[in-house]
């Protein structure tokens, strides 16, 4: 998500957006620092937090769909932003029960990020929903062509399973009630519908993304790709 | 002593406040290896931090002390509430208005904390351009009164 929001750089409708993009964008590349940086210690093979960022292919990646949608246009990057930081919030929320002591830390940390964030983007999807016939239509559509990446956001495989039972990750079924009342209740109050499509895209815990990572990581990893090794 | 030498790194954005004025810098141990040195960091993408190691390292090995572990510590969590008042001072002299209260009233995350004074009149009729100002920890404020604009260090 920090990739998809700095690719705004430069290119924000105005610059205070444009810095509130990127300001979120560090915030985010930030937190998977510092979450890579305990995988690399976990998994005890000696990878960096680069190392699983810039050498990772594909189908190793465990990221939602949701977040390597392109940015389209503004209210489709809000829309998207919006409905991920409501998923963050809940979830954060809960892990800082985790057992684990760094998850639980690194949970308490970002969460009071995410609040500044989430509260940036609802403050966003009210002006635009409740905003002029353009604004509304935009972040209508956006919303539709979104939806369908909401459910991946909450599967679960046998390693949440496991993690679950050991105390050390949570449950999303909880985070997934109290998203979609949250969701609901903001997009009504921005005079948005929601989408009432069934059908879901899934996969992302298994590896299997939509077509956009593909392009994301060949610029994100291109140049450790290219320089192998290289040091500022 | 050790210690002493390192609560005096400034800043590398705000160069008058130190590390240990912030709360960055937790704690020095001496062991048989050399020196461990932990600090906490502030926001998850700052910037800053890698400079601040980066000067940890340089300060100590000028005073002689080349074997030096930085060790991170994420709890407990760095908050605002830990910037001394005089840090804080410090901080509106400077130009930035510091963080209004403490954080635990989450009022200030819910967006209904009241307006930081000017730094630079000292006004209370401020509004908040941007939640998001120069730097991550920081937001955009203009007084109303002076027409000045000024940072604010974000509560969290």
């Amino acid at each position: 998500m920090g990739q998809r929001l700095s690719e705004w750089c430069g290119h924000g409708p105005v610059l205070e957006e444009d810095i509130a993009l990127t300001n979120i964008a560090l915030d985010l590349v930030g937190q998977a620092t510092a979450i890579l940086n305990y995988a690399g210690k976990v998994e005890g093979k000696g990878h960096t937090e680069d190392d699983l960022a810039f050498l990772r292919p594909e189908r190793e990646f465990r990221n939602v769909l949701l977040a390597e949608q392109p940015n389209g246009d503004y209210a489709f990057t809000i829309a998207r932003q919006f409905l991920f930081d409501v998923y963050q919030y809940y979830y954060y929320q809960s892990l800082q029960k985790s057992k684990d002591e760094t998850l639980s830390a690194l949970s308490e940390k970002s969460l009071k990020e995410v609040t500044y964030h989430l509260r940036h983007t609802s403050q966003w999807m009210l002006r635009l929903g409740d905003g002029t016939p353009e604004s509304h239509e935009r972040v209508q559509r956006a919303i539709n062509e979104l939806w369908m990446f909401t459910g991946d956001l909450f599967d679960m495989d046998e390693v949440d399973a496991l993690l679950l039972k050991e105390g050390v990750s949570i449950d999303l079924k909880e985070v997934k009630g109290k998203w979609e009342n949250h969701v609901a209740e903001l997009l009504e109050k921005a005079t948005l519908q929601l989408p009432v499509q069934t059908f879901m895209q899934a996969g992302s815990r298994a590896g299997k993304h939509t077509e956009h990572l593909g392009f994301l990581l060949a610029e994100m990893q291109y140049l450790q790709r290219t320089y192998p090794d290289v040091k500022w | 002593m050790i210690l002493k030498i390192l609560s005096e790194i400034p800043d590398p954005e705000i160069p008058v406040i130190t590390i240990k004025d912030l709360g960055i810098l937790r704690n020095v141990e001496l062991n048989s290896e050399g020196c461990r040195v932990t600090i906490t960091p502030t926001y998850s993408g700052c910037p800053a931090m890698k400079a601040i190691e980066d000067q940890i390292r340089s300060t100590l090995q000028l005073h002689g002390i080349g074997n030096v572990e930085i060790k991170t510590l994420y709890a407990p969590v760095w908050t605002t509430d830990w910037i001394s008042d005089e840090a804080k001072e410090k901080l509106r002299k400077y130009g930035i208005a510091p963080p209004e209260k403490k954080s635990l009233d989450k009022g200030s995350l819910l967006g209904k904390a009241k307006h930081p004074a000017c730094p630079q009149c000292g006004s209370m009729n401020t509004e908040m351009i941007s939640q998001f100002g120069s730097t991550a920890c920081k937001a955009l404020y203009r007084c109303k009164d002076c027409k000045e604009p000024f940072d604010y260090f974000k509560c969290i």
